[in-house]
């Protein structure tokens, strides 16, 4: 009889716990300029991921067409030079912040967590690094 | 939608639908963000790499690119792309559940709204990747 259908009664959200023994952060804002970002960035890539996506795998014969001359083509023009490199610097600053939530998560040890974070704020600057390098860089008379 | 078994006790309805991310739906879709959120990100690392051979030489990008043209890997391409998929509707799931008002109130419906729209896409998308597979494999070209 009575239809809860249309208007389903709201779930409750819980209150987030954490893992023992972690220590409370201090008085700043980052966690939620954190959050803030994922959010954003996500808006962001939206656009830009499946954008990318649909132009190189289904567009025109998509994976099939895609070869040096192609991407000389692309780089040729500033607007796909600066999609893409907003998209790797979004895509992998978003990434990269996921990973932080999720070894805080699942770390029970200080030197395990700080290791994991270690490892991959290297691999993050370094592959930013070098895409931007190459995107900036490129030679299509190579 | 919501049907109690006939023994159950009437007040089962006033109970809140579950919460956001214990059990049910708010969960698995939680899970699922996580695994494409992760997996795809760890396919970036490879892929900058191997977009970073154009600065090498061109038979060498073009080398690595082949890879992507094989039939079996075309298949994990679906796969990559069903993720990224997957990942940017249910990202798009979470904001509303942040900002609009009657978001976490309509958490359930939103999921399978954005599993009906992966679906709408993934037929077709599919079906367009994985059509010069099929033309190597069974002839026409
Ligand atoms: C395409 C558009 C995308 C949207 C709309 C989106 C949305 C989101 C949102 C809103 C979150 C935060 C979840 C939370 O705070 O609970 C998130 C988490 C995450 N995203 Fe994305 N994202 C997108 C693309 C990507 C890409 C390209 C990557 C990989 C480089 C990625 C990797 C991750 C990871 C690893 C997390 C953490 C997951 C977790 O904490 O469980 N996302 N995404």
């Amino acid at each position: 009889m009575a239809t809860s259908m249309h208007s389903p009664i709201p779930p409750v959200i819980e209150a987030p716990r954490s893992a023992p023994g972690r220590p409370r952060r201090g008085r700043t804002n980052t966690e939620l300029y954190a959050w803030l970002f994922m959010r954003v960035s996500g808006i962001v890539l939206v656009v830009l991921v499946l954008g990318h996506l649909f132009i190189m795998n289904i567009l025109d014969g998509g994976v099939q067409r895609i070869n040096f001359a192609f991407v000389a083509g692309r780089w040729a023009s500033p607007f796909w030079q600066v999609w893409d490199l907003l998209m790797l610097w979004l895509a992998m600053l978003h990434g990269t912040n996921g990973l932080r939530t999720i070894i805080n998560d699942y770390t029970r040890r200080d030197g395990t967590r700080l290791a994991l974070k270690g490892l991959l704020y290297t691999a993050t600057t370094i592959t930013i690094a070098l895409g931007t390098l190459v995107i900036f860089t490129f030679d299509p008379k190579i | 939608m919501s049907s109690v078994a006939p023994s159950a006790p009437t007040n089962a309805k006033k109970r809140p639908a579950g919460t956001l991310y214990r059990g049910r739906e708010g969960m698995w879709s939680w899970v699922a963000h996580r695994i494409t959120g992760v997996l795809t990100f760890f396919f970036l690392f490879a892929h900058v790499l191997d977009t970073a051979l154009v600065r090498v030489s061109p038979e060498s990008y073009d080398k690595v690119i082949d890879t992507y043209k094989n039939p079996f890997v075309n298949l994990m391409e679906i796969g990559l792309v069903g993720a990224v998929l997957y990942h940017a509707l249910n990202g798009l799931r979470i904001i509303a559940v942040d900002f609009w008002s009657k978001g976490a109130r309509y958490q359930r419906q939103l999921l399978w709204a954005i599993v009906f729209v992966w679906v709408v896409v993934m037929v077709p998308g599919a079906f367009f990747m994985l059509k010069h597979s099929f033309d190597v494999m069974f002839g026409s070209k």
